[in-house]
């Protein structure tokens, strides 16, 4: 079968079985390794993607399904080829270890901002909730967020 | 994952037609929060995949104090509906209990009730609002009690060949309401939830109650004896600590390998009083 997709901003056709995960379209038949494959079942978020903007786990969105839908990984956030100031905020504040939660991490503050611009520390680690992290501890991840939303309002006004 | 086949079905008629041919073959596919993770554990070994994601049936709308959800609204869709907010707000609070961020951007309501988890948030809330559950096969159309729907965990009344279309409920935008509940770990079905709904006359007294709870039993459980303890009743600390001690004592939870039967029934109960507490004071601003 034919999954159609917008892939980070680039219209895509790809060849996949009706069984196959999102997930396994990304890093197996694309090569699209900064999705990450954890539990397979929806908890850890480390296969986090942004579809038409909102976090999904691509390992519970069946390829076939996409019909055209807008998918966003870690690389459709870069900047230029650069970070993204947001994973600067997460190199500085010591809110990456392994790295492996970090994509996940990372796309789901992002969605998490474009709706609600500056969230106090209970609204982002309520948002966080779904995303795994075994290094961390998560307080470097929220202050992360924090520092980097406070930059933000700082810039736009 | 097993080998299956994928249709996207264009209208309700083809999805009909396609579970009336392929019978306990077909699963019908809608967020896919529930099914996918079965599949790719092969708890769940289909034939055929019946996706319902193109079918109208994704609105929301309230007339005449009568609230129609179609099958297809997504879990986000209840939290971040304003005329739900304004019309009947049980639904956002309990819709953002459910799972984390990203099962809401896709797990559908009709999807939860069909799933029918017995701690599910959804079926929970649909048993205190009274709804009925519309859903069609190639034969027809009809309409289930909530209270009705739900036989077993995750067992319903629907036909293999029957899909849920949507649900209807009164509104009951008077009603004081709220969902409480406790999870070992955030995200994680809840050890026990529970719904309640309360609305005041205009002496300040309980006119009605709606108390239901999610993974006490086997299925979500309707909670007449609070209800009853409750109305007609000044809402006091007193009387609202005698409701939820009546929901408790009929409650007889299941045990499992995280959770006692005993343990599980004191959270409920103390639950239920935090529940009821909340709700009345919703209803005594509303009213
Ligand atoms: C990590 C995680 C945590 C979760 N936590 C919670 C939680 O705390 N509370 C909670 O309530 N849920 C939770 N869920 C489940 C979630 O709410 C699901 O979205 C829901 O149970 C199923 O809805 P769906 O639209 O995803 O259905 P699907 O997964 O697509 O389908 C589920 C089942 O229902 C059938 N079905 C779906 N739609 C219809 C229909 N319209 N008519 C007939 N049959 C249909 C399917 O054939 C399948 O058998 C969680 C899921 C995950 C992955
Ligand atoms: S691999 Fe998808 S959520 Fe864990
Ligand atoms: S940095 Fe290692 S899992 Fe989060």
């Amino acid at each position: 079968m034919i999954a159609r997709l917008v892939l980070n901003g680039r219209a895509r056709e790809v060849e996949v079985r009706p069984n196959q995960t999102l997930l396994e379209m990304l890093r197996d038949t694309l090569g699209v390794f900064d999705v990450k494959e954890g539990c397979d079942e929806g908890v850890c978020g480390v296969c986090t993607v942004l579809l038409d903007g909102r976090p999904a786990s691509s390992c519970l969105v069946l390829a076939a399904a996409l019909r055209g839908r807008a998918v966003t990984t870690l690389r459709g956030i870069e900047r230029d080829g650069g970070l993204h100031p947001l994973q600067e905020a997460f190199v500085r504040h010591g809110a990456v270890q392994c790295g492996f939660c970090t994509p996940g991490m990372l796309l789901t503050v992002l969605a998490l901002l474009e709706r609600e611009p500056r969230p106090d520390r209970p609204a982002i680690r309520a948002a966080l909730e779904g995303n795994l992290c075994r290094c961390t501890g998560y307080a470097k991840i929220v202050d992360a967020v924090e520092a980097y939303v406070r930059a933000e309002g700082g810039r736009d006004g | 994952m097993h080998p299956f086949d994928y249709v996207a079905a264009e209208t309700l008629e083809e999805a009909l037609g396609l579970l009336r041919e392929h019978g306990d073959e077909a699963k019908v596919l809608a967020g896919g929060q529930s099914l996918v993770p079965m599949l790719n554990y092969r708890l769940a070994r289909p034939g055929v995949v019946v996706d319902i994601n193109r079918l109208p049936l994704g609105d929301i709308s309230v007339d005449d104090g009568r609230l129609r959800l179609g099958a297809l609204v997504r879990h986000h869709q209840l939290e971040e509906s304003d005329v739900l907010a304004r019309r009947c707000p049980v639904l956002g609070e309990a819709a953002g209990l459910i799972g984390n961020v990203r099962v809401r951007t896709l797990g559908t309501v009709g999807g939860s009730l069909a799933h029918a988890d017995p701690a599910a948030e959804l079926p929970a809330v649909m048993t205190a609002l009274d709804a009925r559950i519309a859903v069609a096969s190639a034969s027809g159309r009809r309409t289930i009690a909530a209270r009705e729907f739900f036989t077993g965990p995750l067992s319903t009344a629907l036909a293999p060949d029957e899909i849920v279309t949507g649900v209807e409920t009164p509104a009951l935008p008077a009603y004081g309401w709220a969902v409480e509940e406790m999870s070992r770990r955030a995200g994680d079905f809840a050890v026990a939830a529970v719904v309640a709904l309360v609305s005041v006359d205009r002496r300040g007294r309980v006119d009605d109650a709606r108390v239901a709870f999610g993974g006490v039993a086997d299925r979500p459980f309707h909670a007449r004896a609070a209800e009853d303890a409750l109305r007609g009743r000044e809402p006091t600390t007193e009387s609202i600590a005698r409701a939820a001690r009546a929901a408790r004592e009929a409650l007889d939870p299941p045990s499992d390998a995280f959770v006692s039967g005993a343990y599980r029934r004191l959270v409920a109960g103390v639950l239920c009083r935090r529940a009821l507490a909340r709700a009345v004071a919703r209803a005594l601003g509303r009213a």
